[in-house]
C-alpha cells in the first residue's frame, strides 16, 4: 500500500516535472523517552547543497541517519525521489554516506575501498577500474589506489570516503560532519573542495554540521535545527538577515537582542524602556502584542560621538565598556543608558576609535532591525 | 617501522658514558664466559649458582653492549634482560638438553651417553606413527569444532550481548576456576555410560542401545574442545570487539547485504583473533594427554600419552626426547605455512 502511495506521488511529481530529492513527512524519532526528531517536515530539492545545522543533540545526525536507513523513524514517511524508503535497509537505498569517522575499511586498499559499492552491484571489473581511477582523480588522490587507509593523512582519508560514496552516483549524498576531524586550514580547503565537487557531479548533498560558518560557506539552503525541530530554513543570507527566532539569531552569527514595547505594529514603531523610539521595517510584528523582541547584527551598528548628524534612524546612547582591536575590525562592548548590552563590530576604516568610558551613539537602520520569537539568550554561546 | 627508526637514528661517535658502558659489557661477557667454561679454579662456585651467574652476566653484558653500541635511545633493550634471562634459563637451555638427550643411548641404570643415535627419531616415528596421526587428527577436529562454537559465541558477546557482555565473558572464563584435571574428571561423569547424556542420546537413537560415549574418540575430542574453548573464544572476541560498528554501516551503505558485509568486513577484520585462537587451541591440543587418559582408552592415546609414559614410566629418555622434538617440529611445520597464508599482518594486529 505504501508502495502504491509512493509511486502515485512519483507519477504526480513527474507530471509537475519537479521531484524533490528528499522528502521527510511528519518524521519523528524517539529513543526511549527522548524525542530526537520531532514531527519533521523537510523537502530538499534536486542538485542542492543542503546543510542541517544545529548544536549537538539537536537531532540533525538522527535526521541524516534516518535518511540513510541506519535508523527507522518512529513515525512518518521518508521519500527519495518520490519513492517511499521509510523502512528500507541502507543497502536498498540509492543514497551514500560520508561518515563522521570516515569508516574506511582498514583491511582494504584505497582502490578497493572506493570500488566496494560498485562490486556489490556487479559492475564489471574493467568498468570498476576505470571509474575508481576517475574518481580518485576527482578527489585529487590519483596514484594513491594501493595505499592502505592508515597510510593516509586525515584530509586524504576524508577524500577517500567522499570518493567511495560518490563513485556510486547516489541520488543523494549524506555527509555527517565530514570536516569535524580536520584542522582549521584543511577544513577551509575542503569546504571549497566539497562545493566544487558538488557542482561538478550535480548530486544533492545533505551536509550535517554544527559549524555555522561552514554551513554558510557551502550550502545553498540551510535548515537550522534545535531540539528535534527545524527552527528556520532558507538561503544563508535570508536566514542571517532575518533569523526570526532568538535561537537562530544567536546560533547563526551573533546578535544583539532586546525587549521593546510595541507602539504601532503596522508601521513598525517600537520604544525602549526609557522612551527611545526605534523602527523596524522587517516582518514579524503581530498586531495586538504589547511587547516584542528585536535584534540587530553587531556589524550593522555604527558608532559616533554624541551629537553627530546624519546617523541611521535607530539610535541609542551608550557607554563603551570594552574595546578589542582585532586587525580587520574593532569589537566594542557597550552598555546603553537603559542597561542593554550591545556588541558592536566596527571596521577599521575611520580613524575615529573609541576607548572604554566614552559615551557614544550606537545607530542602525530599521531595515537591519529584525523581530524574533523565543527566549532571549537561547542559542547563545553555542 | 623499526627499520626506519634504525636507519634514521644518528650515528655519532660514542660519548664517554657509552664507552664506559661498552667496557662494562665486555667485562660482564668475559666473566660470564669464564663462569660457564672456566676451569677448576672456580670449583668453589658450582652447579646452579654458577650456571645462573654465567647467564646473568652474559645477558647483562650483551644487553648493555647493545645499548652502548646502538646509543642511548636503545635503553629500552635493557627491558629485555629479565625476560631474556628467563627464556634462556628455562627454555633455550632445556631445549638444548632435550636435543642432546634425543641423540643419546643407554638406560637409566647404566647411564645415557652421546651416540648421535639418529635412529631414535626414526624409531619414534615408526613405532608411534599412529599416535602422531591421531594427535593431529584429534587436535585438528577439536580446533575446527571449537572455532565453530567459539566464533558465534564471541560474535554474540561482542555485538549483541549489550549489558550482559561482562557477565558472559566471566562465564566463558568460569571453567578456569576449576582445575584442568577436575574439569576433565567431571566430564567422565557427564559422559558416563549411565549418565543423562548417554541415556538421552540412546533414547533418541543417536547412539546404539549398547553404545557408549565414554572411552570413545568422540569423548576425547569433545573433552579437548571443552577444555580449550576459552582459548579460542577470547582472542576472537577481542578482535571482533575492535571492529568499528560504523564499518558495518558503511558496508551496508555501499549496498552490501548483511551476509556480504560479514564476509567482506567482519570476517577479515576478525581473522587475527581466529588465527590466534586456532594456534592457542591446536598447539596445546596436539600435545595433550589428559583428555585421552581420562576420557579415552589406549586406543585413543595421543602422542602426549606416549611421551608421558616414555619419560615417566618406561624411562626411555632418548626416545621420549626424540618424540618431543618431532612433535614440536611437526607443529612448527604446520603453523608456519598457516601463519604465512593468513598473513603476518594479521598476527601483528592480534
Amino acid at each position: 500500500m505504501t508502495q502504491a502511495a509512493g509511486s502515485m506521488a512519483t507519477e504526480e511529481a513527474k507530471l509537475n516535472g519537479d521531484i524533490p530529492a528528499v522528502e521527510l513527512i511528519g518524521v519523528t524519532k524517539r529513543f526511549g523517552d527522548t524525542v530526537a526528531v520531532d514531527d519533521m517536515y523537510l523537502t530538499v530539492g534536486e542538485n542542492t547543497f543542503f546543510a542541517l545545522l544545529g548544536p549537538s543533540g539537536c537531532g540533525k545526525t538522527t535526521t541524516l541517519r534516518m535518511t540513510g536507513g541506519f535508523e527507522d523513524p518512529t513515525a512518518g514517511i521518508i521519500r527519495l525521489h518520490g519513492e517511499e524508503v521509510t523502512n528500507l535497509k541502507p543497502y536498498r537505498r540509492l543514497v551514500n554516506t560520508v561518515f563522521q569517522s570516515y569508516a574506511l575499511f582498514p583491511h582494504l586498499t584505497v582502490g578497493r575501498n572506493v570500488a566496494f559499492g560498485l562490486q556489490q552491484r556487479d559492475v564489471d571489473r574493467a568498468e570498476i577500474k576505470r571509474r575508481v581511477a576517475e574518481m580518485l582523480e576527482l578527489v585529487q588522490l590519483g596514484g594513491f589506489a594501493d595505499r592502505k587507509p592508515h597510510q593516509l593523512s586525515g584530509g586524504q582519508r576524508q577524500r577517500v570516503a567522499l570518493a567511495r560514496a560518490l563513485i556510486n552516483h547516489p541520488r543523494v549524498l549524506l555527509l555527517d560532519e565530514p570536516l569535524g576531524a580536520l584542522d582549521l586550514k584543511l577544513r577551509k580547503e575542503m569546504q571549497i573542495e566539497l562545493k566544487r565537487i558538488q557542482s561538478e557531479v550535480g548530486i544533492t548533498f545533505i551536509h550535517v554540521t554544527h559549524d555555522q560558518e561552514e554551513a554558510m560557506t557551502m550550502a545553498d539552503t540551510i535548515a537550522v535545527m534545535n531540539m528535534g525541530r527545524i527552527e528556520r530554513l532558507g538561503a544563508p543570507t535570508d536566514i542571517y538577515d532575518d533569523p526570526r527566532s532568538s535561537f537562530v539569531a544567536n546560533f547563526l552569527g551573533a546578535s544583539n537582542l532586546m525587549e521593546v514595547g510595541v507602539v504601532d505594529a503596522s508601521s513598525g514603531r517600537l520604544a525602549l524602556g526609557d522612551g527611545t523610539q526605534l523602527h523596524t521595517s522587517g516582518p514579524g510584528l503581530a498586531p495586538g502584542e504589547a511587547t516584542a523582541k528585536i535584534g540587530v547584527r553587531p556589524e550593522k551598528i555604527r558608532l559616533a560621538r554624541v551629537g553627530t548628524a546624519g546617523l541611521p534612524e535607530n539610535a541609542i546612547e551608550a557607554d563603551i565598556t570594552d574595546a578589542a582591536f582585532i586587525g580587520v575590525s574593532t569589537q566594542y562592548l557597550l552598555r546603553s543608558t537603559v542597561g542593554t548590552v550591545l556588541n558592536v563590530v566596527v571596521q577599521n576604516i575611520e580613524a575615529d576609535r573609541f576607548a572604554p568610558g566614552d559615551r557614544v551613539v550606537a545607530a542602525w537602520s530599521p531595515q537591519h532591525t529584525f523581530v524574533v520569537r523565543g527566549e532571549i539568550g537561547a542559542g547563545e554561546g553555542v | 617501522m623499526s627499520e626506519e627508526q634504525v636507519a634514521g637514528s644518528e650515528r655519532t661517535s660514542p660519548t664517554r658514558p657509552q664507552q664506559l658502558l661498552l667496557a662494562g659489557s665486555v667485562a660482564a661477557i668475559a666473566l660470564g664466559l669464564l663462569l660457564l667454561l672456566g676451569g677448576a679454579g672456580l670449583g668453589s662456585v658450582e652447579g646452579f649458582t654458577r650456571l645462573f651467574g654465567a647467564l646473568a652476566m652474559l645477558v647483562l653484558g650483551c644487553g648493555s653492549g647493545l645499548v652502548a653500541i646502538r646509543g642511548e635511545s636503545r635503553v629500552a633493550y635493557l627491558l629485555l634482560i629479565p625476560g631474556g634471562a628467563w627464556l634462556i634459563l628455562f627454555y633455550l637451555i632445556p631445549m638444548a638438553r632435550l636435543a642432546v638427550t634425543s641423540l643419546q643411548e643407554g638406560t637409566l641404570e647404566q647411564g645415557f651417553r652421546m651416540a648421535w643415535k639418529w635412529s631414535n627419531f626414526s624409531e619414534a616415528f615408526s613405532t608411534f606413527g599412529d599416535q602422531f596421526l591421531r594427535s593431529f587428527l584429534y587436535a585438528g577436529i577439536a580446533t575446527a569444532v571449537a572455532l565453530l562454537i567459539a566464533y558465534p559465541l564471541a560474535y554474540f558477546i561482542a555485538f549483541r550481548a549489550g549489558r550482559f557482555k561482562n557477565l558472559l565473558l566471566v562465564m566463558v572464563l568460569m571453567p578456569f576456576l576449576v582445575p584442568f584435571l577436575l574439569r576433565t574428571l567431571a566430564w567422565k561423569i557427564v559422559l558416563a555410560d549411565d549418565g543423562f547424556v548417554a541415556d538421552s542420546l540412546r533414547a533418541l537413537g543417536i547412539i546404539a542401545e549398547n553404545g557408549r560415549l565414554l572411552a570413545t574418540s568422540t569423548a576425547v575430542v569433545a573433552g579437548i574442545v571443552y577444555n580449550f574453548l576459552p582459548f579460542m573464544t577470547l582472542p576472537i572476541y577481542v578482535s571482533l570487539e575492535k571492529v568499528d560498528h560504523s564499518l558495518l554501516e558503511a558496508a551496508s551503505d555501499l549496498y552490501a547485504k548483511p551476509a556480504t558485509a560479514f564476509a567482506k568486513v567482519t570476517w577479515p577484520l576478525s581473522r587475527p583473533g581466529v588465527v590466534a585462537g586456532t594456534l592457542l587451541t591446536l598447539i596445546p591440543a596436539a600435545g595433550d594427554y589428559v583428555n585421552a587418559t581420562l576420557l579415552g582408552t589406549p586406543r585413543q592415546f595421543m602422542i602426549g600419552n606416549v611421551i608421558q609414559s616414555r619419560f615417566l614410566v618406561v624411562l626411555d629418555y632418548p626416545v621420549a626426547a626424540a618424540l618431543s622434538f618431532t612433535l614440536m617440529l611437526t607443529i612448527l611445520a604446520l603453523i608456519i605455512p598457516y601463519v604465512r597464508a593468513t598473513g603476518t599482518e594479521d598476527l601483528a594486529a592480534a
